[in-house]
């Protein structure tokens, strides 16, 4: 067993190792299970509040841009998608980016460039908050609810539309109410319920695993940041105010001056992929599918790896500039 | 006078210094703080748009134009700037449960008092930092505010509300720390008034979108005055005989969480049993 352990491997068992981490935070979750089931709810009403916000949003209109195809359940994929992308980076990643930078303040990180498995595997998965878990189930809840929505057959509303007007049945405000809905564009209509098969299924994972990537790389590489500016306390805030971004379709910035907004939030810093690309596998708002949907999609999974790549340049770049703060 | 005078003014010093610090880290912050009123600007156009098929403009939604609505979350961010306490009620909590509080018993100098006195300045430096990037970000949103400066009046009673708003996120939060005295350990009781006052306070949304019954109950609830009010004075939305009555509710209940904030600190100090060093 001794003789086992002082041999020197060339690599670490990683799984064995993450699965160790993820079982050590569940215990410490547990531990304290009060506490643990207080974040679960906390965690939850914190989701539920941004559904309540859409909520309210579509009970004031029935899409979110003109032509997008973003109508309410379309949307509320999207907002499944986002959902799923922040429960993961929530879980597995942001609880070790924060205490990144108390590492590096405290001279920790010593003990961290020690351990003979890779510092960055080591810094970015030691913790699991298991509580923000919670979010992602309620994201698979909204996703199945909107997807059902979807594929349900609907009547054709613009003919009945017509033959209730003209047989004079209904009061004025209904009335009213109807011919505002008949006027609304009619191109991007979803006419069909919506299929799902296990093709997009599949591209939907895949797509999902690509978003995860890239907030991780950005979440990885805002902490590595710390090192050269001392203290990062506002690291979440910006983390949080970058991701604000990805956090609806990207047909909204097209106007005016998002369009740069939109073109370095796509190609330099590439947030708005992280949702909208597997969100329109899903949900595919625009029939017939726009032009750029496949080239953006190619871009995807061009743009993860090379996030991933990046953001491991940045944080080795960072650790040679580490002056231990310690001793 | 002189004493109490000088006291202020080291305290006043001290919070500077302490702003001062991580200047890189302040400055960042205060920019990014911005940067979710431009997702706002985008996504509100596109609900605006979709409503007036194409186009914003003659499109009313409870009485919020388009520019009102992005003038209505920069406003919020005026109101947040003045009633949000970042870290007071954390900070009581850890100064309880480390003992730290023991030495407000032996000094003279009243814990509360303190801590606003330290807060006041604390705030006095932010603005005196932050004014800049606000008036920046002001000027370059100038079209959303389409009727131009209100009338000083309207101004008078924003300032008001606004400065209330200081006092009842301060005792609010007080009150909220204070409790660590029975539980010690409240940061998840944080977190959950956190997401309250975000989402009550009118910060997501103008609270008039509510439906009712919310419409209701967010309305008899303190957490409005903190950024949904100061915002809807300024955009001319509550007046005359409303305003008044608006000002004194938030009056009454800066005077209530005051008095509150008290008795929790005379009582907290019974049971209070000094863990820690």
């Amino acid at each position: 067993m001794v003789d086992e352990a002082l041999r020197p491997r060339m690599r670490p068992a990683y799984l064995a190792i993450w699965l160790t981490f993820a079982r050590n935070s569940l215990v410490r979750d547990l531990t304290f299970r009060a506490n643990f089931l207080i974040q679960c709810v906390s965690s939850l009403s914190w989701t539920l509040m941004n559904v309540g916000f859409y909520l309210i949003v579509f009970s004031v209109t029935d899409r979110i841009g003109v032509d997008t195809g973003w109508g309410r359940w379309e949307f509320f994929v999207f907002l499944a998608t986002t959902m799923l992308v922040n429960s993961a980076v929530e879980t597995f990643f942001m609880p070790n980016a924060e205490e990144f930078s108390e590492l590096i303040r405290t001279g920790g990180l010593d003990f961290a460039l020690l351990k003979p498995v890779d510092t960055q595997f080591l810094i970015s998965l030691r913790k699991m908050d298991w509580s923000s878990l919670t979010n992602g189930a309620v994201g698979l809840v909204l996703l199945g609810v909107s997807l059902y929505q979807l594929s349900c057959p609907k009547p054709p509303a613009p003919s009945v539309v017509a033959a209730a007007v003209e047989a004079e049945e209904l009061n004025s405000e209904a009335k009213a109410e109807l011919v505002q809905a008949d006027l609304s564009p009619t191109t991007t209509e979803r006419e069909e319920p919506l299929y799902v098969g296990p093709v997009q299924v599949v591209l939907y994972v895949a797509f999902l695993a690509c978003g995860v990537a890239i907030m991780y790389s950005l979440t990885i590489a805002l902490a590595a940041t710390s090192i050269w500016l001392g203290r990062n306390q506002n690291l979440y805030d910006f983390w949080f105010y970058i991701t604000n971004f990805s956090r609806y379709p990207m047909e909204i910035y097209w106007r005016g001056w998002g369009v740069p907004l939109s073109a370095t939030l796509t190609f330099l810093i590439p947030v708005l992929l992280v949702v909208n690309v597997p969100a329109r596998v899903l949900a595919r708002p625009l029939h017939p599918q726009a032009w750029w949907e496949i080239p953006l999609m190619l871009f995807a999974l061009l743009a993860a790896p090379a996030c991933l790549f990046v953001s491991r340049q940045i944080f080795r770049a960072a650790l040679r500039s580490y002056r231990s703060a310690s001793s | 006078m002189y004493a109490a005078a000088t006291t202020w003014w080291t305290v006043m010093r001290i919070a500077l210094g302490e702003r001062l610090v991580y200047r890189g880290d302040f400055m960042l912050g205060t920019l990014m703080r911005f940067l979710p009123i431009v997702t706002q600007v985008f996504l509100w156009w596109a609900i605006f748009s979709a409503i007036g098929g194409g186009d914003a403009e003659g499109t009313l939604i409870k009485g919020y134009r388009y520019e009102d609505i992005v003038a209505y979350f920069l406003l919020t961010m005026v109101g947040r700037a003045f009633s949000s306490m970042p870290g007071l009620s954390s900070g009581i909590a850890r100064q309880v449960r480390d003992g730290e509080i023991k030495k407000y018993l032996v000094q003279p100098i009243d814990f509360i008092s303190f801590l606003f006195a330290s807060r006041v300045a604390h705030k006095i430096a932010y603005y005196a930092i932050a004014t800049l990037p606000f008036a920046l970000v002001f000027f370059l949103c100038r079209n959303f505010f389409p009727e131009g400066f209100p009338p000083p009046h309207v101004f008078g009673a924003f300032c008001l509300s606004c400065v209330l708003g200081l006092l009842l996120g301060f005792y609010l939060e007080t009150c909220l720390g204070l409790v660590s005295f029975w539980f010690l350990e409240i940061s998840s009781l944080l977190f959950v008034y956190m997401l309250f006052s975000f989402f009550l306070s009118g910060h997501m949304f103008p609270l008039d979108f509510l439906p009712e019954p919310w419409d209701t109950i967010v309305s008899a609830l303190p957490f409005q005055y903190l950024a949904y009010f100061p915002a809807a004075v300024f955009l001319g939305k509550i007046q005359g005989t409303e305003l008044a009555i608006g000002l004194a509710v938030e009056g009454a209940w800066v005077v209530g969480l005051f008095a509150l904030s008290r008795v929790l600190y005379a009582r907290g100090l019974h049971r209070y049993s000094g863990y820690g060093g």
